[in-house]
């Protein structure tokens, strides 16, 4: 668009103005992408899960082929542990995860689940047979569950009681066997 | 005596030679590390953010290089291996993100935003131009120009 002026000397003088659509889509444009880059900074910086959360809707693919989902947990304390083979504080606590599932296991009240993150199978599959792990462990196909979880690293577990309300977090390795039966008992109940 | 070793001789040779043919017609898959890195450089392990595949040191990395060999050896391409980290890990393990969803900004503010720079670059060139070359000398009439003059000569007596 453009119009004219008259100058002191009476001689025309053009003047270009931008049009109102354009510097409209230019801000709009320009909000959008602050908008959408301001979301993804405020994801990236949320920070992990805190106590009180609802456990997030999670669908496993175990080693074993069978599939678990929220469903399957209603009503049990869940423990979910995730671990990944290349990683060395992992093992530390393996064998205790695998101890307090077999001293769980007959109650039907707890459920344990293992999450390979990023992990290859080959070595996630040797992982647990060294450990002798029985309890359901899978691959995080597509970083799905430790997304959901915003977890920082490996190894970390997630208690959440009967309702599945998060109560306990533990970023490393239990320290114990103890340490573990002390936390999934307060959750248990009677 | 001689019959005897003629035999056993005869019997090692064709064994020997039987078995090195049979070898040499399956030989086995032998994948270069250049073909592995090929693919590597193409992708980036989640836990060692901005570090592409080929030339990082972790545990993870390495087991996943091991798996881009095993997964050549067994006759995949390179598009599939690829594949295979996506579905296995996410869109995150490429190096060049596909474009859709959100990602597709990766591709449209960069060139818009270059497109804005020299657009904004050329304005300021063609105004730069103007400006030192004036259009139109404005005439100021004499009369206020002499008013002017005694103003200005009157002000520097008084300092």
């Amino acid at each position: 668009m453009s119009d004219q002026l008259t100058d002191q000397s009476g001689k025309l003088k053009s003047l270009h103005i931008r049009p109102l659509w354009g510097k409209l889509l230019i801000w709009f444009g320009l909000v959008a992408f602050l908008i959408i880059l301001g979301l993804a900074l405020l994801r990236t910086q949320q920070g992990g899960m805190a106590i009180g959360d609802v456990l997030p809707n999670l669908t496993l693919t175990t080693f074993d082929g069978q599939t678990i989902n929220n469903n399957d947990l209603t009503g049990k304390v869940v423990v979910v542990n995730f671990w990944a083979s290349w990683c060395k504080p992992c093992e530390q606590e393996a064998a205790e995860l695998e101890e307090a599932w077999r001293y769980y296991q007959s109650t039907e009240k707890v459920v344990f689940l293992g999450i390979a993150y990023v992990d290859t199978e080959p070595e996630a599959r040797a992982y647990l047979q060294k450990y002798q792990i029985s309890y359901p462990n899978g691959l995080d196909l597509g970083t799905r569950i430790s997304d959901d979880f915003r977890i920082s690293g490996v190894p970390e577990t997630y208690i959440f009681d009967r309702d599945h309300v998060l109560q306990f977090i533990q970023i490393g390795p239990f320290q114990s066997l103890a340490q573990l039966k002390a936390v999934v008992d307060t959750y248990l109940g009677p | 005596m001689f019959r005897l070793f003629r035999g056993t001789a005869i019997v090692v040779f064709v064994l020997t030679f039987t078995s090195m043919r049979v070898s040499a017609q399956t030989p086995p898959p032998t994948v270069s590390d250049d073909q592995i890195n090929a693919i590597a450089e193409e992708l980036y392990c989640p836990v060692c953010e901005n570090v592409p595949l080929d030339v990082c040191g972790t545990q993870a990395c390495e087991q996943w290089r091991g798996l881009i060999r095993e997964k050549l050896a067994q006759g995949y391409t390179k598009e599939e291996i690829k594949q295979y980290f996506v579905d296995q890990y996410g869109d995150r393990v490429l190096a060049a993100p596909p474009a859709k969803g959100f990602n597709i900004l990766v591709y449209i503010v960069p060139p818009l935003a270059i497109l804005a720079g020299i657009y904004s670059f050329y304005r300021i060139l063609i105004t730069g131009k103007k400006t030192v070359e004036p259009q139109q000398k404005i005439a100021i009439p004499s009369s206020d120009q002499e008013e002017f003059l005694s103003l200005l000569e009157e002000e520097l007596k008084n300092r």
